[in-house]
């Protein structure tokens, strides 16, 4: 495939710089996401997500210990104290005006037009000295810049898995989503074997029906279904959502499933067959296990569209705290927390990382089964 | 012993009305008698269960989700074991029992495909088609008013005229970066990783990529400290941030954004199987003519996968016709952005209006016929 690039290394070297710009552009809005939601929430809302590996750089007002507390020493009167008051951190600069914050290094002395000294080490420990004892009950103002190091905290994770009902939805999301799985699974295979290798009047016109379905929209099930799922009496439960996708992956499934087992090989069926073997066992001791990659590879669309999808589950289950799903619990937090970026953000990747973990370790069956079902004309 | 279906299918159905009849009848009843049982076994078994075990929420939905995938599978076996009492394959008319056997199990095996998929996917379309002549709660009839509203409503102009953008921009961006990507990955070494990083999106849901933009989208007013990556970069050239999403008409291109990132690795990973597909013969013919790498991207490779890109090309414009949760999450329609889809939602949940809203999905269905017919003939080309 590198046919005449190697020859030329100004186009190898374009050919590694554009891949890796798109890469980057594929990857970084998702890495926004998992960095910010491992930060203090205060600091996602001062400074960009791509500047928490270094160091921040902030500007604090300190008030010294008040001028009374000052001590007599060879005949000056010092107060000392830290500027963290308790805390840590490094001061980079200090300053005894707020026009000028920066004006001093660490260390060095800095005296004020009334003999007073101060003295601010990179620690924080501030020493100011006055010629004569001095009054008042307000200490010196200190103006420090600090360099606060990278903060990370799994404080975000904490509060969205537990108080923000993250966790029950993910509980949800699970109940939803592996029965809307295997369902279809198992009703497509079934069937599929049957229009594969089972002979009956129709099955073309059954073949291009499925064909037909594979495209309707979604939406125009909804409204029909949701006035048949009342007047039934099915309402709004797991049972209705899981028949719902079931519906909704089933052309999908049928016709991938189709197309990898028409094409098993007929001796195996054949010689079963003479073996005495029913439709039913062909079924389930040869087929099932043969077909065992297209079963995966719709395995993990069905899985990824069950998790990740909206419409159906909010037409179909409730829009309560009992039964709210990722997707949904993920919108509602866009409308009432659109700018906590620390729990929307670390929402996201709760509501991500499986889909996520199935793609990566899953992608060989995944790629396998879109290449199925798309160069093949469908 | 064996008798093939080839002859067992005509023989059974061309043996009169009154056998094809009893064919039905039995079929019918074998599959009803093979959900009742499973059903009500795992209706029972759920009761029986939650009777003795300690009240659990996730416990009773892992059972639940445990019994429902088992009643399924016990229809399978109890329907296939029904019918093989009920036409046993040994005794005297061993010949005509497996004849009839033969003719009914394609049908159990079928039965629950059809039913689901008549119920949830044929039956919604006719549906449609009635309600959209009602009003609002689907009672009354109005006739045609549905459509004579729609056609002067300027919500759903702007909503066609946002569709029709997305469905220029988003497959055409989609499918080119995906070719791009597919043919610059394939000529070097960690090309796989790069593939897998851009194919990446693909696994995250619309809502969870609208978060993640939404983040990159964020703006703060001048002069504060931009925590939004796009608005950072601008203003590091010594731009004015801007609150993206509002901008008037351009912020339809900032959602379709979204879409594209994740649907390139879905156009990639096809496309790159395809140029792979190529015979090296006609690249090596080019090489040997002197054509340089690009003109033999465009002018070899490309031209062969045509039919490739018409394919994901059609499957990225399916999607797009439903796109629905990324307007929803990131602007709800506002600001000019509306599509059909989101439209629908909102008069179905927030208006109201089943008569409307089904209307407005008759449209979008019209608006993929076009491509479903085009689907129906390639299979049949295949097929034959």
């Amino acid at each position: 495939m590198s046919t005449g690039v190697g020859a030329r290394p100004a186009l190898t070297w374009a050919v590694h710089l554009s891949v890796l710009f798109l890469v980057a552009i594929w990857t970084i809005p998702t890495l926004g996401i998992l960095v910010s939601s491992f930060r203090d929430k205060d600091q996602i809302v001062v400074s960009g997500w791509w500047t928490s590996f270094f160091p921040t750089e902030q500007n604090i007002v300190a008030r010294a210990a008040p001028p009374e507390e000052a001590v007599e020493q060879d005949g000056q009167w010092v107060i000392t104290g830290n500027v963290f008051e308790g805390g840590s951190g490094t001061v980079s600069a200090f300053g005894t005006s707020i026009q000028r914050p920066k004006e001093f290094e660490p260390g060095t002395t800095a005296e004020t037009r009334d003999g007073q000294t101060i003295t601010v080490q990179k620690n924080g420990d501030y020493v100011i000295t006055y010629p004569e004892q001095p009054e008042g009950r307000r200490g010196e103002r200190l103006f420090v810049t600090t360099l606060e190091p990278p903060k990370f905290t799994l404080a975000n994770y904490n509060t969205v898995l537990f108080s923000e009902g993250i966790g029950q939805s993910f509980i949800n999301t699970l109940t939803v989503t592996i029965p809307a799985t295997v369902i279809p699974i198992l009703i497509a295979a079934y069937a599929a074997y049957a229009l594969s290798w089972m002979r009956f009047p129709g099955r073309a016109l059954l073949l291009a029906t499925v064909v037909g379905l594979l495209v309707v929209p979604l939406q125009m099930a909804l409204i029909p279904l949701l006035r048949l799922y009342n007047g039934v009496g099915i309402g709004k439960s797991f049972i209705g959502i899981w028949l719902a996708h079931t519906g909704f992956g089933l052309p999908l499934a049928i016709y991938l499933l189709r197309n990898y087992i028409a094409g098993l090989p007929r001796e195996i069926i054949e010689s079963a067959r003479v073996d005495g073997a029913t439709d039913f066992d062909i079924f389930r001791k040869i087929i099932l296990p043969l077909s065992f990659p297209a079963l995966a590879s719709f395995a993990i669309f069905q899985f990824l569209w069950v998790w990740n999808d909206l419409l159906v589950a909010t037409v179909f289950l409730g829009n309560n705290e009992e039964q709210l799903v990722l997707t949904g619990r993920l919108r509602e937090l866009l409308g009432s927390r659109g700018g906590n970026w620390e729990i929307l953000s670390t929402s996201a990747f709760v509501a991500i990382v499986v889909p996520i973990i199935v793609f990566f370790a899953l992608q060989r069956y995944l790629v396998r089964g879109l290449l199925a079902g798309s160069v093949k004309g469908g | 012993m064996a008798v093939t279906q080839a002859t067992a299918a005509p023989s059974a159905i061309g043996s009169g009305l009154v056998s094809a009849l009893s064919t039905i009848a039995v079929t019918l009843v074998v599959m009803a008698a093979g959900l009742a049982a499973s059903i009500v076994l795992a209706v029972l078994a759920y009761a029986l269960i939650m009777a003795i075990l300690p009240d659990s929420k996730l416990l009773g939905a892992v059972i639940v989700m445990f019994l429902g995938v088992a009643a399924c599978f016990g229809y399978f076996w109890s329907a296939n074991k029904l019918l093989d009492t009920f036409y046993p394959a040994r005794g005297a008319n061993i010949a005509a029992n497996l004849t009839k056997a033969n003719a009914i199990r394609p049908w159990l095996f079928l039965g629950p495909a059809i039913i689901v998929l008549g119920l949830y996917l044929v039956y919604p379309v006719f549906n449609s088609v009635v309600l959209s002549f009602h009003g609002p709660t689907g009672q009354e009839w109005v006739g045609t008013y549905n459509y004579r509203w729609l056609a002067q409503d300027p919500a759903f102009r702007e909503s066609m005229r946002n569709n029709i953008l997305w469905l220029i921009v988003v497959p055409a961006a989609a499918t080119f970066f995906g070719l791009i990507a597919a043919a610059l990955t394939d000529r070097i070494a960690w090309g796989n990783i790069a593939k897998s990083l851009i194919f990446m999106p693909m696994a995250i849901s619309f809502v969870g990529a609208s978060v993640i933009w939404k983040f990159i989208y964020d703006y703060r007013p001048e002069g504060a400290e931009q925590i939004g990556l796009l608005n950072a970069i601008v203003t590091a050239f010594g731009g004015a941030p801007q609150a993206w999403l509002t901008v008037p008409f351009w912020n339809n291109f900032f959602l379709m954004v979204v879409l594209i990132w994740i649907q390139t690795g879905f156009a990639m990973v096809i496309l790159s199987a395809a140029l792979r597909g190529i015979p090296e013969e006609t690249i090596e013919a080019a090489v040997i003519d002197g054509a340089s790498p690009f003109q033999i991207f465009y002018k070899i490779k490309v031209p062969q996968i045509w039919g490739t890109i018409a394919v994901v090309w059609t499957t990225i414009t399916i999607l797009v016709l439903k796109v629905f949760d990324i307007v929803l999450a990131m602007t709800n329609g506002q600001w000019g952005t509306q599509v059909l889809a989101n439209y629908m939602f909102d008069w179905m949940f927030r208006g109201l209006d089943f008569g409307r809203a089904s209307t407005i999905a008759l449209v979008i269905m019209i608006m993929v016929v076009p491509i479903m017919i085009w689907n129906i003939r390639e299979v049949r080309k295949d097929v034959r």
